[in-house]
């Protein structure tokens, strides 16, 4: 177990009283939360409590005292790890860096032996970038190498939504405020009141029963009925880059519209991207989204995709008899390599599939490519799209509740069985 | 009489290995800050990892009642927390009727007693409980919905529930209040921002002998070191679902049951099924993976020896 180093003016010495050490977790939870962690003052008034709470002997305690309060999810963890002990070991850099907002040194040159500072984090020590370094003695080294590894198959590029134009935007919010997603609501087990449901309800009738006329009628009560989980799944692959636009605008549409949508984009690997279109401005939500998303219009591998999301997301997304909207037009740069299987899975795991594909706006479309016989056993219903290219068109297809599925589906599919 | 809450992170450790449950650091700390601050401790971790067990230790060793709610989806106030006995309130009504009470002001007082109420786990724990304040577990909370959470944040934060026909019930000691999750959904933040959060990680090799040695004492040391590294293993592997720490125990205890002394790949198919709970997982290892493994295992084993 290491020891506190030697503390400079202000870490947390030896009196937990002290308010440089208040001070000090202020700082440091300024620097979480830039990192993108959710603290608020609440918390640190908690982390300041517990910290007085478990004292400061030794440096893993120190940790793991912070850690309980500022962490609450575990993806949360590697950031918070990187800033405590980027933070706690020479907390002079961080607070010269934000008194002056100065990028002075990028990341201490020794940080751990090769390992890569998150991005988030980078940033979070970097504050205000962009600002004249006027009183910088030396220039600013910031070496940020690329993150990610560059395969044959994935082009790796931010794509930038400022492009899109406002009447674009003001358009696509009309025509979206009017789209409704037609999901069959499903009965949970909670019940609510009903003069004709099945069961009686005890308590209301004889809450009834105090009245002046006496219980003359017994109060029911029958299985309430909501929306089920929505579970968006988004090819953005070069194929389909004609429409990733469009189908992030409706993404961001129909999470802002019900509660417990979850979005994801795939191309060569799979990203979460709900928290980022829960935000109630499209535009935020959206440039935060392209912001996390790293491979757009590269190559698709949608079996390993799936495979991603049916091992790390599935159960977490899926209970409670999920929806899940599949959106790709199954063109699979891997021979649809796995897809069988994980189609399979996913497909049991849900309680309805259903698979959009614009190549299904083409009469002619037949399940030749090797993605889409694999995946067309597994949907249970199979809706064209039709006329793509404009938002509009886009709307009127999915908000049209008499758009079913295609009546080849099922020829489809009792032929690939066969096969 | 309750044992008292420990007096720092050692004692709390200590405290743990006395209910046989061998704690890391991280987590005496976050348990202890939780029963000194008296605020609800969150667990979050992938089934088998021991987040139940916690709990139960914790009764054991404080000398508390343990009050368990396990969740469900559809779990509702009625289940949770009170339910009127409407059979006895109905006959009160009766009885009432045939003496001829008409003072109904007087009546509904009378059925709305606390003698025709029924306690659930949440409003038992805020009861005074003579044993000292009780250990309350919330178990798998995931698996409840979102209306069913956003009530325990009155009970979380407050330590309190309100029933309408009767007021405020609120506890005159704070239960010790541990909650678990399997993630199979996020919960709020807002309620996870109220607890110490946890995620219970696997254990380290070193770790996981340890608990062996206690929760599987009839395995010999040379198997359990070989089960140790052979499931520390097969985590690293990308599977459906990894095996656990109550997989790794199951799994000791059963090959000591077959008087297995050194493991092998036959026995390692035969007995697969106790470590991994899907087909497709089991499938994957069963033959040349499980050997190569085996002897990955043995390989480490007889470079490092123990000590």
């Amino acid at each position: 177990m290491d020891t506190l180093p030697d503390p400079p003016a202000g870490l947390p010495g030896r009196e937990p009283r002290d308010g440089k050490l208040a001070s000090n977790i202020v700082h440091f939870a300024r620097t979480l939360r830039t990192a993108g962690l959710k603290v608020g003052p609440g918390q640190i008034l908690r982390a300041i409590e517990a910290v007085e709470a478990a004292g400061l002997r030794n440096r893993d305690d120190f940790y793991w005292t912070l850690h309980s309060v500022f962490v609450n999810r575990r993806d949360q963890r590697e950031i918070f790890d990187q800033a405590f002990h980027v933070y706690w070991r020479n907390p002079r850099l961080l607070e010269k860096m934000m008194d002056m907002l100065l990028p002075q040194i990028g990341v201490p040159a020794e940080q751990d032996k090769g390992k890569q500072l998150s991005r988030r984090l980078q940033e979070a020590l970097q504050p205000g970038q962009g600002e004249a370094p006027e009183q910088s003695e030396e220039p600013p080294e910031v070496e940020v190498e690329a993150t990610f590894t560059v395969s044959d198959r994935e082009v790796l590029q931010t794509r930038d939504f400022e492009q899109m134009s406002q009447s674009e935007i003001d358009e696509a919010l009309r025509a979206i405020s009017r789209l409704r997603l037609p999901v069959p609501e499903r009965r949970t087990r909670r019940y609510q009141p009903a003069r004709r449901g099945p069961r009686i309800d005890f308590r209301a009738s004889l809450r009834r029963a105090m009245r002046p006329e006496g219980l003359t009628e017994l109060a029911r009560r029958e299985p309430r009925r909501r929306p089920p989980p929505l579970v968006i799944l988004c090819d953005i692959s070069g194929s389909m880059a004609r429409y990733t636009r469009m189908f992030l605008h409706f993404m961001h549409a129909i999470t802002n519209d019900r509660d417990r949508v979850y979005c994801f984009t795939f191309g060569t690997r799979l990203s979460n991207v709900t928290r980022a279109l829960r935000n109630r401005d499209v535009d935020i939500a959206l440039q935060k989204a392209s912001a996390q998303v790293e491979d757009w219009s590269g190559g698709t591998r949608i079996g390993q995709a799936l495979h991603e999301f049916n091992n790390k997301w599935s159960r977490r997304v899926l209970g409670q008899g999920a929806v899940v909207l599949l959106i790709t037009d199954g063109l699979d740069r891997e021979g649809a390599s796995g897809l069988d299987e994980e189609m399979e899975r996913l497909h049991k795991s849900c309680s309805r599939m259903i698979w959009l594909n614009p190549l299904l706006r083409y009469g002619g479309y037949e399940p030749k490519s090797q993605g889409n016989k694999a995946m067309l056993p597994h949907v249970d219903d199979f809706r064209p799209v039709h006329n793509l290219e404009s938002l509009s068109g886009l709307i009127a297809a999915l908000g049209a509740r008499t758009v079913g599925a295609d009546k080849r589906l099922s020829g489809w599919q009792t032929e690939l069985r066969k096969e | 009489m309750p044992s008292p809450i420990p007096a720092s992170i050692d004692a709390t450790v200590e405290l743990l290995k006395g209910g046989d449950y061998i704690a890391d650091r991280s987590l005496a700390t976050v348990l202890y800050l939780a029963l000194k601050l008296g605020r609800p401790l969150f667990c979050e971790g992938e089934a088998g990892v021991g987040k139940t067990e916690i709990a139960k230790v914790l009764a054991e060793t404080l000398k508390r009642p343990l009050i368990r709610l396990q969740c469900y989806e559809g779990l509702d106030v009625a289940s949770a927390v009170y339910e009127w006995n409407y059979a006895r309130q109905m006959i009160e009504i009766r009885l009432a009727e045939a003496q001829g009470v008409h003072n109904r002001g007087e009546l509904a007082a009378d059925i709305f007693d606390e003698k025709f109420l029924i306690r659930r786990p949440l409003l038992e724990a805020l009861q005074p409980h003579v044993e000292g304040a009780p250990i309350l577990l919330i178990d798998e909370l995931d698996r409840t919905d979102e209306p069913f959470e956003a009530y325990l944040l009155e009970v979380l934060s407050d330590f309190q529930v309100t029933i309408p026909e009767l007021g405020t019930v609120k506890a005159a000691e704070r239960p010790i209040v541990i909650v678990t999750s399997n993630r199979t959904r996020e919960i709020h933040d807002a309620l996870k921002r109220r607890c110490f959060y946890h995620w219970v990680d696997y254990p380290d090799l070193k770790r996981e002998l340890e608990i062996l040695k206690v929760k599987a004492p009839g395995a010999s040391e040379r198997l359990s070191r070989q089960v140790v590294g052979f499931v520390q293993e097969l985590r690293k592997l990308d599977l459906f679902k990894a095996p656990g720490v109550a997989e790794s125990i199951d799994w000791s205890t059963a090959l000591s049951e077959l008087d297995v002394l050194d493991l092998d790949p036959r026995t390692i198919n035969d007995t697969l099924g106790v470590l991994l709970k899907y087909q497709d997982d089991i499938q994957r290892l069963q033959g040349s993976e499980a050997a190569e493994i085996l002897r990955k295992v043995k390989s480490d084993i007889a470079a490092q020896p123990l000590g």
